[in-house]
């Protein structure tokens, strides 16, 4: 009871950290303790993207079958773990199929224990807001968008750590 | 000092010459190919002088948006091949960097899924950069202009990958019907989610 009760905490902490920052989404995805949120249409995870503050958002379009994607999904959870006083907000948003949430994404999640917030984008009519993440973006995955009140830079490319750091670091100042 | 200055310089240049150079916008003259197809015979687009045009389709074995659009990928060449837009499907990925991706792999599924078109591999990753593909499946139309191959639509197929049928833009096929009617297509680029394309660093 009490080990449940513990990966419930684990579990529900982040969510409920996520739920002040992240926009209402359409339904939640909730099985064997996790929970996600999913956006079936990109105009609810929009607000996201419009926030400005001295938080540093760090967005990452990926999906467990991308394995550019995947290589490089350690770095974005470093950088979640070990972010110290920096304001840092990473969120991974998968790209992965609707029917794949419950055997691809759950046991991908569950395996790797991720700590970073993890939403699910299903909206098909990619066409229709790709340009609105960046103009600049083909559509390949990975992709990543980096913010904070002041700047913006979107990356469509797999990041080594240093490279990814370095980028961060470009907002946030090195961590002592 | 000065060779910071340089290497910045180039550096500079370069990226910016990564961001905008190769790739076609529509209109542009596409170039011909000949590449290795599943059935071991080199494929150019010459080789079908009866043709009005070219659904070239970049497109992988392992990419899950591409098995997605696989029996659409048939459904066009089957629906256009008869009306002289055939479809080419070009394997871009590096089989080093994507074993799925390799020429062997490439006939098996061929094999399975009967593709009725050629089935070929960017055997040196040559083509792809040239039409500025970037994703599988990323798909260019292209109307013969006498001897030239022009760029008419670059895209998506459709705008649902997980359900054809609930797909309610059918952006290839519409480009391709209006090319026939002697009409430029009223959507003449998308984009779409997709596998980036494998090459070795």
């Amino acid at each position: 009871m009490r080990f449940l009760l513990h990966t419930l905490t684990l579990v529900l902490l982040p969510a409920a950290l996520s739920a002040q920052f992240l926009p209402p989404s359409s339904s939640i995805f909730e099985r064997d303790g996790v929970v996600i949120p999913v956006y079936e249409n990109f105009d609810a995870l929009a607000p996201l993207f419009d926030q400005r503050s001295d938080t540093t958002v760090i967005i990452n379009f990926w999906a467990t079958w991308c394995a550019p994607c995947v290589e490089e999904l350690p770095y974005f959870e470093e950088l979640t773990r070990d972010h110290g006083t920096r304001k840092i907000r990473v969120i991974l948003v998968s790209l992965d199929f609707r029917k794949q949430l419950t055997n691809r994404l759950l046991p991908f999640l569950q395996k790797r224990q991720m700590q970073s917030t993890v939403v699910v984008l299903v909206d098909p009519d990619a066409n229709g807001w790709i340009d609105r993440v960046d103009s600049s973006w083909s559509g390949a995955i990975p992709a990543t968008l980096i913010f904070n009140a002041t700047r913006r830079e979107f990356r469509e490319q797999t990041f080594s750590r240093e490279e990814l750091q370095s980028l961060v670091n470009s907002f946030t100042g090195i961590q002592e | 000092m000065k060779s910071i200055f340089l290497t910045t310089l180039a550096l500079l240049v370069f990226s910016s010459l990564s961001a905008t150079a190769g790739g076609y916008s529509v209109g542009d003259k596409a170039t011909d190919f000949r590449l290795m197809n599943v059935d071991g015979k080199m494929v150019s687009m010459a080789d079908f002088p009866s043709a009005s045009g070219f659904i070239v389709i970049f497109t992988c074995n392992h990419c899950p948006y591409s098995i997605a659009y696989e029996d659409r990928i048939i459904a066009l060449d089957t629906k256009f091949k008869s009306r002289g837009y055939p479809v080419i499907a070009i394997n871009p990925n590096d089989p080093d960097v994507q074993p799925e991706d390799s020429f062997d792999a490439m006939v098996e599924r061929a094999q399975e899924k009967e593709f009725p078109f050629p089935y070929l591999l960017d055997e040196g990753q040559k083509i792809y950069p040239q039409y500025g593909a970037t994703r599988t499946p990323h798909v260019f139309v292209l109307q013969k202009d006498g001897s030239d191959f022009r760029v008419r639509y670059i895209g998506a197929i459709d705008n649902n990958h997980e359900d054809a049928d609930d797909a309610d833009e059918h952006y290839v096929e519409a480009a391709v019907d209006a090319l026939l009617t002697g009409a430029a297509p009223a959507v003449e680029s998308t984009k779409a989610i997709g596998c980036s394309i494998k090459y070795k660093k």
